[in-house]
């Protein structure tokens, strides 16, 4: 029998007997960012491909809640900061390593930019807004001429954040759960799956529905393969990456992780979008909630298996 | 027939205003030092005063820094200490805790009982305080004789009661550090080579080529000086040899670990001085220039082979060999330990005079690389006019038993205590100085009994232990970086003195023993005892005496003397004439014999555990000294409660996992008061468990201790008696696992 | 310069006099540390062994929390001590997280807090608390580019490891075996 203990008490408060120095804060905050990429990327893409009035569900309608989802995942992001006075100490540099650094940067950018264009778009939901001062007007209309800039810069950040929300886990080799790279694509696709159920929620053509339950039912495939990849690049590494993988097979996440995530949150949508698009009736919120349900789980349950996973010395 | 039913008092905490009596009288005024050849420690910017440490008897000397608020921060080894060479253990670095702590002691307490029968305590004034304690002295003094008191002490403060209760008119001193620890191992060094080891015990571990441990657990037991000299054994090449049952932390730094049947050493002992005389391994000209009954030892020891022990010990034959081939080889650089706690199986006596009599064969007494020839400075007492013959002592309660035991026994003068038939006046009153009684002494309940039976108790201690609970006064001693203290004076390659002074005021309503004693002793009329004015003008004076002063002390801490007495070494072939009866080491011992006891240690076999129970053996962890650290914080840190350590084999029979919470109960039906937790660890046996000694605390007043782990003493009540000398034997005890705490039998 | 640590397991008790010397030392609060010790027992009873360590930060050449601080706060010290600038600290745990030894902790002050090697006493010349308490001086400290330091002669003689080394920190605390 091995048995290796530590013998002179070590309790540091969450970092013993295992990790918990990230509470509901980074999951929620890497869900909402990976939410907001997800709108803005399609957003960005259908002004790209000139088809903005045919998706005004995506373009015009679904980016409205992106400066709220954005705020309150950076309020979330402050609440976990435990020596906030030093906010603004993130500001002072760039750290080209330091997937937080990137973060914060790219939040940075892509903040205002959703707030312009919310502001852009006001008029879906409020058909007589007026700017009244001028200079608000004077804006509007510039925005509105570079339009298409915007939607590049906006394709282009938003894949950023996707994926920075997975490289955030990602980067951090300590915990082997983490340490595989396919977190970045599989947490970018979670995030466009849950983008284009939104997107689903506020379009109101059956056309535009149609075809984002479409888009949606091949991320999700995307997503079940990435998972089926993730594990099996798990199980064929070294030993503490099987130990992590076997957490989610057979181990205390199994169940959480494959009836959660993978059973109600992916599987069980893209079969209801898939009926849907069989001419069955379905209330069309409830797919929309399943994918954003799962989304949710597959960051918390990440985020917090990660930490329980650890090497072995 | 309990005349005063005590009720356990939890140490009140209504805190009335602490009546400050005299609270100027300890400034500290120490300039600060910059001294650079201390290269290794500490920012010396920082003020330092000296001090030696309290936590255990080993006493380090070290220095106390203090922060820029004044506050203690940090406790460092004095590099001239030969104690520590500079590095205290974790217990004395943690030291500081002591002084922090906020569950300490802070007024005089005095047991009131209500109109309604409740008792409780109350805080008093020490003038209130140690009143009352004066005029309850004066009346068992006059009604039953000064000797009717006792004092019990394990702390430096206890020499200042120990004057008090010699000027008042007893003998009845005790150190539970003798009955319950050391007391056989001095006992039968003494028989053998005429004098005793002492502390810190005179072992030449730094310089030895082969350590034989039986039991020891150097390492887990932090005797500072003796676990660094072992590690530089460890970086010359020695051997070690350990015996345990246990896989001890030394264990697993030995090349040989003989995994013994609990109870069976002298078996092994016996077989290793049968190979050494057989095999004449032994130093034939040591042997018979210094030793006495070397003819009856070989014949006795004849029939022990190796295959002999091996049936009793189950240790292979071979190892049991080879080990005595390494002894030999090594030999006289070997040292077979004589250990610290020695009071076992009630035949301890004769498993050290085992123990001597090998050493006295291998040649290893006096020896570089054995045991070196010890000195130790005389430093005069301050002058006091004599002391008054008591008329009798606790000796009297032990009809002519025990004649050989060097020191009062603890277990003795509490045996005295209980009124019986024999005992025309039995002790009544009690002083106990930093020592926890109910978990130090075995067999708690008869420990009550004897408190149930006096009319008082006082308990002078720095936390609210147990023992606290039954006393009629308690006084608060601040802790030992509060105070001054008698000079510390103990044995070593070379003579030392070391000095204790306060670092800092004490806190709350605390005060030193020496304060305590001189105040009792003017109002008990007995000031000419203590006829000095203050500590410092006493200590002074008797440095001075010494060729040193207190100003020099205050500036370095210890002071080396140099020898007077001879060579560390015996000389080759020199002429030693030995304290013994035949002025020889005594292989065969006359002084036993002449009481009655067998003159070579015998084996007898031991009660073993009824199946489904287990040896319950108990011992020391690096961080904890005793039950006295239990609620330090810097130490509760480290250690905040025991596990009992459970075979797998164990474990799956009982289907016990790691961590989970069990109850033990012993052979007498007594389950302990808290859960402890399991070990499921390979190091211990399957026919034993092991837990450490010291927690278990049942005062809620200790608020990280109470009720973490289990306590060791309360499930000691077969307490095996030593025949030769009363140490009370504690490793009889069985235990078992209970998964409630309901007990089936009562009890 | 680059500083060292070598810790025997050959002579290393476990006692924990490190453990709290560096609390005494450096003000640790009580319930934290900085440094901890690890015992591992390895074979069935009676064919035994024991490894015993005393961890802390490692002070990795390639440290991974020197790499994920988003402010520059965790940082590399002169003879590549690693440690955390508090008033650059936000507190995000990254670097916590991103420590493969846990040798990190967030103060009740907010920031993150870890072992500094005592660089306040090297700085004096003097030895890293642990080092200068150990009763069983199993530890040695100096700098490796100084072939006649403790800590170059020690490692020169023994074999070591080192801890994880496959997480490629480059850990500059050495385990004497």
């Amino acid at each position: 029998m091995r048995e290796e203990i530590i013998t002179s008490g070590r309790m540091n408060p969450h970092i013993d007997p295992y990790l918990e120095i990230w509470h509901w804060h980074i999951p929620l905050y890497l869900f909402l960012g990976g939410l907001a990429a997800g709108i803005l990327f399609f957003a960005g893409l259908y002004v790209i491909l000139g088809k903005e009035n045919k998706y005004c569900g995506a373009v015009k309608r679904a980016p409205i809640i992106v400066p709220f989802l954005l705020v309150i995942g950076l309020v979330a992001l402050f609440l976990d900061l435990k020596h906030k006075l030093y906010f603004w100490q993130l500001y002072t540099t760039i750290k080209i390593q330091s997937p937080m650094s990137w973060g914060a940067w790219t939040l940075m950018a892509i903040t205002p930019l959703s707030f312009a264009w919310a502001a852009m778009h006001i008029r879906e939901f409020f058909p007589k807004w007026d700017w009244k001062l001028p200079i608000l007007k004077e804006i509007e209309r510039f925005l509105h001429q570079n339009k298409l800039v915007l939607a590049w810069i906006m394709v282009i950040l938003s894949v950023i954040l996707g994926i920075y929300t997975g490289i955030l886990f990602s980067a951090f080799n300590a915990r082997p759960l983490w340490n595989t790279s396919i977190l970045g694509p599989l947490f970018l696709t979670s995030g466009l799956s849950a983008g284009a159920a939104i997107i689903i929620l506020f379009s109101r053509t059956h056309k535009e529905r149609n075809n984002f339950a479409k888009i949606d039912i091949l991320l999700i495939s995307i997503e079940l393969f990435i998972i089926v990849h993730m594990f099996m690049g798990f199980l064929a590494s070294t030993e503490v990456q099987i130990d992590a993988a076997n957490m989610f097979l057979g181990g205390p996440y199994t169940a959480p992780f494959w009836i959660f995530v993978v059973i109600i949150g992916m599987i069980l949508p893209a079969l209801l979008e898939v009926l849907e698009l069989r001419k069955i009736k379905i209330p069309v919120v409830l797919p929309v909630v399943l994918v954003l349900f799962g989304s949710l789980m597959l960051r918390f349950i990440i985020a917090y298996a990660g930490q329980m996973s650890r090497w072995l010395y | 027939m309990a005349k005063t039913r005590r009720d356990f008092l939890k140490i009140s905490s209504l805190s009335v205003a602490g009546i400050a009596a005299g609270g100027g009288i300890l400034k500290s005024a120490v300039p600060s030092f910059k001294d650079t050849q201390l290269g290794n420690f500490g920012p010396l910017d920082n003020k330092r005063t000296p001090t030696y440490c309290e936590v255990c008897f080993w006493k380090c000397a070290g220095w106390v820094y203090k922060n820029d608020k004044g506050e203690v921060k940090k406790i460092i080894g004095n590099d001239e200490d030969p104690n520590c060479n500079g590095r205290f253990c974790p217990r004395g670095t943690g030291g500081v805790g002591m002084y922090h702590d906020k569950d300490r002691l802070k007024n005089p307490l005095i047991r009131e009982t209500g109109k309604n029968g409740k008792q409780t305590f109350r805080e008093a004034s020490w003038d209130e305080a140690l009143g009352l304690v004066a005029k309850k002295l004066q009346e068992i003094k006059e009604e039953h004789g000064p000797e009717c008191t006792a004092l019990f002490t394990h702390g430096s403060g206890g020499k200042y009661f120990g004057d008090l209760l010699k000027a008042f008119g007893s003998a009845n001193i005790a150190a539970p550090s003798y009955a319950q620890c050391r007391g056989p191992r001095e006992v039968a060094f003494i028989a053998t080579f005429g004098d005793g080891l002492n502390s810190p015990e005179p072992t030449d571990i730094r310089d030895t080529r082969c350590l034989v441990l039986i039991g020891s657990h150097l390492g887990e037991n932090m005797h500072n000086g003796q676990v660094q000299e072992m590690s530089d054994a460890i970086d010359n090449g020695a051997t070690i040899i350990t015996v345990d049952p246990r896989f001890s932390t030394v264990a697993s730094k030995s090349k040989h670990w003989l995994p013994i049947k609990p109870s069976t050493d002298i078996a092994l002992l016996l077989a290793w001085i049968h190979e050494i005389i057989h095999n004449e391994w032994y130093d034939k000209k040591y042997v018979e220039q210094y030793t006495f009954g070397f003819d009856e030892l070989k014949e006795y020891v004849k029939n022990f082979t190796p295959e002999w022990a091996y049936g009793i010990t189950t240790i292979d034959p071979n190892v049991i060999r080879e080990t005595a081939r390494e002894m030999a080889n090594a030999a006289p650089s070997v040292i077979v330990h004589p250990g610290r706690h020695v009071t076992w199986y009630g035949d301890d006596t004769q498993r050290l005079r085992a123990v001597a009599i090998l050493n006295a064969l291998l040649g290893s007494w006096g020896r570089r690389g054995g045991f070196f020839v010890p000195e130790k400075l005389s430093v005069p007492k301050f002058p006091h006019p004599p002391f008054p013959k008591p008329k009798k002592t606790w000796r009297e309660a032990m009809n002519g038993k025990y004649n050989l035991a060097g020191l009062a026994l603890a277990s003795g003068v509490c045996d005295a205590t209980i009124p019986s038939p024999e005992l025309d006046c039995h002790i009544r009153g009690w002083i106990v100085n930093g020592t926890n009684l109910i978990m130090t002494l075995p067999d708690q309940k008869k420990t009550i009994e004897a408190i149930n039976n006096l009319d008082l108790l006082v308990v002078v201690d720095t936390m609210p232990m147990e023992i606290t609970g039954y006393a009629d006064v308690v006084l608060p001693e601040c802790t030992y970086l509060e105070r001054y203290d008698s000079l510390r004076v103990v044995q070593g390659r070379e003579p030392n003195v070391a000095l204790r002074m306060p670092a800092t005021e004490p806190k709350y309503n605390t005060k030193p023993a020496y304060w305590m004693a001189k105040e009792l002793s003017k109002k008990l009329g007995l000031e000419e005892y203590f006829a000095w004015n203050t500590i410092e003008e006493m200590l002074d004076w008797q440095l001075k005496q010494i060729g040193s002063s207190l100003g020099e002390m205050k500036r370095v801490g210890v002071k080396k003397m140099p020898r007077e007495y001879g060579g560390l070494y015996f000389q080759e072939a020199e002429e030693i004439e030995f304290n013994t009866n035949t002025g020889k080491i005594e292989l065969y011992s006359t002084a036993l014999a002449e009481e009655g006891f067998d003159p070579m240690p015998v084996y007898t076999p031991h009660k073993e555990p009824n199946p489904g129970y287990y040896y319950l053996n108990y011992g020391r962890a690096s961080m904890h000294t005793f039950s006295r650290t239990s609620n330090n914080p810097n130490l509760v840190d480290l250690m905040e409660e025991n596990t009992v350590w459970v075979n797998p084999k164990v474990a799956k029979e009982w289907d016990l996992k790691n961590g989970q919470p069990v109850y033990l109960e012993n052979q007498d039906g007594v389950v302990s008061e808290f859960p402890v937790k399991v070990r499921v660890t390979e190091r211990v046996r399957f026919d034993s468990v092991y837990i450490v000694h010291g927690f278990g605390h049942a005062n809620k007043k200790l608020s990280r201790a109470y009720g973490k782990g289990v306590s060791d003493s309360q499930l000691i009540t077969r307490v095996l008696v030593d025949p030769i000398m009363g140490g009370t034997g504690m490793r009889g005890n069985f235990v078992t696992f209970r998964f409630e705490k309901e007990s089936e039998v009562g009890s | 310069m680059r500083y060292a640590m070598a810790i025997d397991t050959k002579k290393c008790v476990g006692c924990a006099d490190c453990v709290v010397a560096c609390q005494t030392e450096n003000d640790v609060p009580i319930g934290y540390c900085r440094d901890w010790i690890v015992e591992v027992t390895d074979g069935t009873y009676p064919q035994l062994e024991i490894e015993i360590r005393s961890e802390r930060c490692n002070h990795c050449e390639n440290s991974p929390c020197v790499r994920c601080c988003p402010t520059g706060a965790s940082h590399y010290e002169d003879g590549g001590i690693v440690t955390v600038t508090k008033h650059k600290c936000i507190g995000c745990g990254a670097c916590i997280v991103s420590c493969p030894y846990d040798a990190r902790y967030s103060h009740p002050e907010g920031y993150v807090d870890k072992c500094t090697f005592c660089m306040h006493r090297i700085k004096k010349g003097q030895q890293p608390a642990c080092v200068a308490v150990c009763p069983t001086k199993c530890m040695y400290f100096g700098d490796l580019d100084d072939p006649n330091s403790e800590v170059s002669k020690v490692l020169k003689q023994r074999k070591f490891k080192t801890l994880i080394p496959e997480a490629g920190t480059k850990p500059h605390v050495y385990y004497l075996i």
